[in-house]
């Protein structure tokens, strides 16, 4: 058994850290615990529950399915850079918000790390696409529909704005 | 008052923290100095403990303290009775709690049995491998029916037969009312268990201040006022000096309302031994275990008709599964036994249940909290009598409805919160045309079914009606304040777990004090920030905290308009209050800001007159005289596919009252997300234990909760029947949703592949396309093809 | 849920990956995609003392086509599968089934050579490559040789390849011409893990007469399956609505599904024939369309 521990650059929401860690620390808790960047939420540490995804080189990902080791050399983007620095809401937050796309708001990071993702590539979604996309991540409070609602009318703003 | 806020869909307040990852969950709570607790737990379900070894676990790097229940000396002692039995003639009731380390007896897999402290959770984990634990095996009690036989072995060793209540309750007299019946019907109907699995799970951070003498301690509880009182008297600290916070907390569902969970007391004492900050968080595996859960209940019932299809009465026997302990009394049970009644006159009534302990988790109440048992046993009786006195369905539904005009209706037993089962208003009528017409019943009946049929689809309809008692007391309590700069704030008791209180409750202050909805600042479940109060429970929040809030903000705005009056010289008659200042009517240009007045009613010279009190606030309660009753329909509308037997939900209908609507965006969203629920507990969603009383699916891969592809999007109705009993007239709304979705799928099922013809009945929960299967193919199953477990 | 300790090495190209291997042996584990080997760490139910991370090896990426097969790199992304031009056009059984796997986030991730590698009899990847009659590269410090898909899964979680091997490649054999594929499965929620998956081909020749069928499973065994003499009863005739039923019923009875908690083998063998039938008239209608016999 080893507690080895390796030294990584890792350019998180722009920023670039140089850190220490241990093998097995997996990149939920280091982002969470190390860079203090708590909006990425863990809820099941099996890859199942989407709570935890960012965004790697620009790609929806479990973080708590890789090693922050793993992370050396790359891109991460959590919740905490998705609105502007002046504080301004990123359309599928703003549609978030207007649609009541979030109860308790737990899972929500998640879904918002993984939904730009698929706004981005897909700009005018269907509902069942949207779905499709969703399906990764569990909500226990909206059954969707409000969230579903959300992103089609992000993706409505948005492409109002190009 | 002018009504600008409420009942309007207002966006939320709480959201930005959200949307942006600022809000604080308790796994946020970060803290120098920090130690991270794991909990060793029991593989089995039942066995006596000869020896735990925790030495090499003690020297391993890192490891900081372990301990066992022999280490906890004193402080060692079963949980608090949270809901003591109701005062019910005849009532039996064994209060056995829940312990916070296994001492002499393991009870239930993953009832822990040590807990390490560590330098990082990783350690701690590692730490847990190193505890050797000896173990004598005991026969496990699974089955509810074979543990109440004299021979069944106990799980508490003093409780013969593993009954843990046995309660009767009656309305008039039902073997009279069936001794007249034209027709009675008889079944089985059995429910298994479900979990709410919340996507954050449970945690607990505790620091201890030396110097301050003050403990904080962060919890995920849906109460924690209760939490506060408790641990001070566990620790011998003075109320004042233990402050009790649960931040944002990452859904509910009941759950969350148990206590004292073991971590919770064991956190908080381990953080005063250490004098260092100890976090314990849940992780999803625990979860499992270590999370109280619902449902397992087996109903034998009978119903008394008359041939055109009356009922005469209901009797019901039927024992509940309540797992190891009963910390929770008898509120699931009693929740099953009251709202087995539903919309419908059933004159006579007779049910009996016991509870049985078992060595299983333990069960307490989870979003409708035993009422879909009630409802899946009455709505199925209905389903049986339309098809055997061939009567429609929803006619012979409409035909038992409560009329309007029988309201308050006197159900005559007593429900969960001790009072009288009374419906405070309703008109179910309406509810059910709506429900019906918006599914498109009468045409689907009357041709379009069969049209479909003809085309190879297997399309069926399933219409459910339920009540469901909420908003009960004790009481909630607010206090309301303007501040000096304008803004209000106001604090109540009770937990938040998404339920948009941030909201809700400042749309009513807003509303009574005239400012902007955004700039009411609500703080809920910080018990610095307020000291009473009961909790986030029963559908009761809007109902009792709202009512809370209401009483609150109309004290202050009588000080506002008394202030006002004496600052311009006028009558308070002469005021109105609007966009954050008080004006005088007709006179432009005289106003004076909110803040500049509570500045004035907080003087730093002079004197505040004798019987008036300084600053714009004020405290008030509200204790409801009984709970209000909210009703619906939901219909559902299904494709089932003949042979693989799985399913598609082409259309689902919620129609619903809960009196007065705060904000018809946050009601919508409670309805969603409690239909989801209610689909994953009828056809997803199922915890199975084998006879060993191992869970065989303790993971989100097995356990499988509804993805954005099995819940269909909901077309949503209202009616607005307002109750009585509440200045505002609202009622509950947050478990409605889930409720009827076991008698949904069952009927909508049948329905779809005409089971009736071939003679099946779907009388349990949860179905899924396996259990279809073997129903269908009795034989088949039967030839050790069947399920495993 | 956190992983038992390990040491951690970032292989800087694949012939010190496998060196690496070699040195470490049985408790050292390759990581790739990782996402079926990362939870079972978290669960603690893998306790691999060595992990050799592959991720950065760019030659064990990429998808190419020649002239007789598409060759995928172990190291493809299911995701990059579902992007690929070669794949969409000429693999249109993969893409059928590439929805089914899991969710979008995972695909982002998980590779189609970890998945291989790991060998879960429910999986659809497998079942697929064995319909295909695919070959996979075995790469070691030593050489390299190729293994049939027949040959390489070899039980529950089990492959062919030795301690210092790894999966380098994956050969999927072009489709002859008239050829219909299909991929159906029935999972309890989309993305689980199937109850029953069933991969079908039909092959026809000119006059529209089944030259070749294959019929592969997943959750039908301990391995991917093939049910052969239900897809060799199809060869040489006009396929006909019956010969389709005695087929499925041959197949039926040719898998070895041992149950699981979300279906029982007599559901699981039910659902074997129902979707034998449907993937068999699906693909070939497809051959017949293919073929302009539509």
């Amino acid at each position: 058994m080893s507690n080895e521990r390796h030294t990584i650059v890792v350019t998180v929401n722009g920023q670039r850290y140089a850190r220490e860690v241990e093998s097995r620390l997996l990149l939920s808790d280091f982002i969470r615990h190390d860079l203090l960047l708590a909006g990425t939420h863990v809820g099941c540490e099996h890859g199942v529950c989407g709570a935890c995804t960012v965004q790697l080189d620009g790609l929806p990902v479990r973080s708590c399915l890789m090693f922050a080791a793993q992370a050396d050399g790359h891109e991460i983007r959590t919740v905490e850079a998705l609105a502007s620095p002046q504080d301004e809401f990123h359309p599928l937050q703003q549609a978030m918000h207007d649609a009541h796309g979030l109860q308790c708001g737990y899972c929500t990071p998640g879904i918002l790390m993984t939904m730009t993702a698929f706004l981005d590539a897909h700009p005018s979604p269907s509902e069942p696409g949207v779905r499709e996309a969703l399906s990764g991540n569990l909500c226990r409070c909206t059954g969707y529909q409000h969230i579903v609602d959300a992103v089609l009318l992000a993706a409505e703003r948005m492409r109002g704005a190009r | 008052m002018t009504t600008r806020y409420f009942g309007a869909p207002v966006k939320r307040n709480e959201d930005r923290r959200l949307l942006t990852g600022q809000a604080l969950f308790v796994d946020d709570v970060e803290l120098p100095g920090l130690l991270h607790a794991a909990l060793l737990r029991s593989q089995v379900a039942h066995a006596r403990i000869k020896s735990i070894d925790v030495s090499a676990a003690r020297q391993r790097p890192g490891v900081v303290a372990v301990y066992t229940a022999e280490d906890l000396g004193a402080y060692w002692q079963p949980g608090p009775l949270l809901v003591p039995p109701p005062p019910i003639a005849g009532i039996v009731f064994n209060q056995r709690c829940q312990v916070p380390l296994a001492k002499d007896k393991i009870r239930h897999v993953g009832e822990p049995v040590a807990i390490v402290i560590a330098d990082s959770r990783y350690i701690a984990e590692d730490a847990l491998a190193d505890i050797v634990l000896d173990l004598e095996p005991l026969p496990v009690v699974v089955d509810l029916e074979k543990a109440l036989k004299d021979n069944s072995a106990r799980v508490h060793d003093d409780v013969r037969g593993n009954v843990a209540a046995h309660v009767r309750q009656t309305k008039g007299n039902y073997a009279q009312a069936a001794a007249k019946a034209d027709h009675i019907i008889r079944r089985r109907f059995t429910y298994d268990h479900g979990a709410s699995q919340p996507i954050e799970t449970r945690g607990v951070v505790a620091k201890w201040d030396g110097r301050a003498n003050q403990l904080t301690v962060w919890d995920t509880t849906q109460a924690p006022v209760f939490i506060r009182n408790g641990l001070a008297g566990m620790l011998g600290l003075s109320e004042r000096q233990v402050r009790v916070i649960a931040p944002f907390v990452g859904g509910g569902f009941g759950p969350k309302i148990m206590m004292f969970y073991p971590e919770e007391v064991l956190v908080p004492w381990i953080a005063m031994q250490l004098d260092r900050p100890v976090k314990w968080i849940e992780d999803r595996l625990e979860h499992f275990f270590a999370t109280s859960h619902e449902r397992s209940q087996i109903h034998d019932a009978e119903i008394a008709l008359t041939k055109d299809g009356r009922i005469l009465g209901v009797r019901d026997v039927f024992l509940h599964d309540t797992g190891a302990y009963d910390p929770y009394g008898l509120t699931v049970p009693i929740n099953s036994q009251c709202t087995l009644l539903g919309p419908y006159v059933i004159p006579h009534y007779d049910s009996t249940f016991t509870a049985v302990f078992t060595n299983l988790p333990i069960v307490t109440p989870y979003r409708g909290a035993g009422r879909q048992h009630g409802v899946f046993v009455i709505e199925r009786l209905m389903d049986i009598a339309a098809r055997e006195l061939g009567i429609d369905r929803a006619e012979i539904r409409r035909l038992n409805l409560i009329p309007k005009d029988a309201f308050p209706y006197d159900n005559e037993i007593i429900y969960q919160d001790f009072a009288p089962l009374g419906y405070d208003s309703g008109d179910f009528e309406p509810i059910l045309d709506k429900a019906l017409a918006a599914i498109g019943y009468d045409e689907f009946v009357r041709g379009g079914q069969a049209r479909l049929r003809e085309q190879g689809r297997h399309v069926g309809i399933g219409v459910a009606c339920y009540v469901e008692g909420t908003g009960i007391g004790p009481y909630e309590g607010a206090k309301v304040q303007v501040q000096a700069n304008g803004k209000v704030s106001l604090a109540t008791g009770i937990g938040t777990q998404g339920q948009g209180h941030f909201t809700s409750f400042a749309q009513i202050a807003a509303d009574q004090l005239g400012v902007d909805v955004r700039n009411v600042d609500v703080v809920t479940g910080d018990t610095d920030q307020f000291y009473w109060g009961a909790g986030t429970f029963a559908s009761r929040g809007a109902v009792v905290a709202g009512n809370a809030v209401n009483e609150a903000s109309l004290v202050v705005r009588r000080k506002i308009l008394k202030l006002a009056s004496e600052h311009f010289e006028c009558a308070e008659e002469d005021l109105e209050i609007a966009n954050g200042e008080v004006s005088i009517v007709g006179v432009p240009g005289r106003s004076v800001r909110l803040g500049e007045l509570a500045v004035k009613a907080n003087p730093m010279r002079g004197a505040v007159k004798p019987g008036t009190e300084p600053g714009l606030e004020a405290t008030a309660y509200f204790g409801p005289p009984g709970g209000t009753t909210a009703a619906g329909v939901h219909a559902m509308m299904i494709e089932v596919d003949p042979e693989t037997l799985t399913l598609e939900i082409l259309k689902y209908v919620v129609v619903h009252d809960c009196g007065t609507v705060i904000n018809p965006l946050i009601l919508a969203g409670q309805s969603h997300g409690g239909v989801a629920q209610g689909i994953g507990n009828a056809f997803y969603e199922h915890l199975m234990y084998d006879t060993q009383g191992q869970l065989l699916n303790a993971s989100l891969a097995d356990y499988l909760l509804p993805t954005a592809l099995e819940v269909p999007r909901m077309i949503l109705d209202h009616t607005v029947t307002p109750s009585p009993l509440n200045p505002l007239g609202i009622k509950g709304a947050g478990e409605a949703g889930a409720i009827p979705g076991g008698a949904l799928f069952a009927q909508a099922i049948e329905d779809a592949l005409g089971l009736a013809q071939k003679g099946v009945e779907l009388r349990e929960i949860p179905l899924s396309p396996n259990r279809l299967w073997e129903l269908l193919n009795p034989d088949a199953a039967a030839l050790g093809e069947a399920s495993p477990s | 849920m956190k992983p038992a300790p390990f040491r951690y090495i970032a292989a800087r190209s694949l012939d010190e990956a496998l060196a690496a291997k070699v040195q470490h042996g049985e408790d050292a584990r390759f990581l790739a995609g990782g996402q079926s080997l990362v939870p079972a760490m978290n669960f603690r139910l893998a306790q691999p003392t060595v992990l050799i991370d592959i991720n950065a090896l760019a030659e064990l990426g990429g998808v190419r086509r020649d002239a007789h097969a598409i060759r995928i790199g172990a190291l493809t992304r299911y995701y990059q599968l579902e992007a690929d031009a070669h794949v969409a056009a000429h693999q249109k059984l993969l893409g059928e089934a590439l929805p089914h796997i899991a969710h979008p986030q995972i695909r982002n991730r998980g590779t189609l050579g970890g998945n291989l590698a790991h060998a879960d009899p429910a999986s659809e990847m497998p079942a697929l490559v064995l319909t295909l009659g695919g070959r996979l590269r075995a790469k070691s410090a030593t050489g390299e040789r190729w293994i049939a898909a027949d040959d390489f899964f070899v039980g529950a979680l089990t492959t062919a390849l030795a301690p210092d091997e790894l999966l380098a490649e994956i050969e999927l054999p072009n489709l002859p011409a008239r050829t219909g594929t299909c991929f159906m499965e029935v999972a309890r929620r989309r993305g689980d893990f199937a109850l029953m998956g069933v991969a079908a081909t039909v092959t026809l020749d000119p006059d529209g007469r089944c030259l070749e069928t294959r019929l592969g499973y997943c959750g039908a065994g301990d391995r991917p399956l093939l049910a052969t003499e239900a897809a060799a009863s199809l060869v040489g005739g006009n396929v006909t609505a019956s010969d389709i039923d005695a087929a499925a019923t041959l197949a039926q009875r040719a898998i070895d599904p041992s149950g699981n908690q979300h279906a029982a083998i007599g559901y699981q063998r039910h659902l074997a024939g129902v979707l034998t039938r449907r993937t068999l008239q699906s693909a070939l209608l497809r051959a017949r369309q293919s073929a302009g016999h539509a």
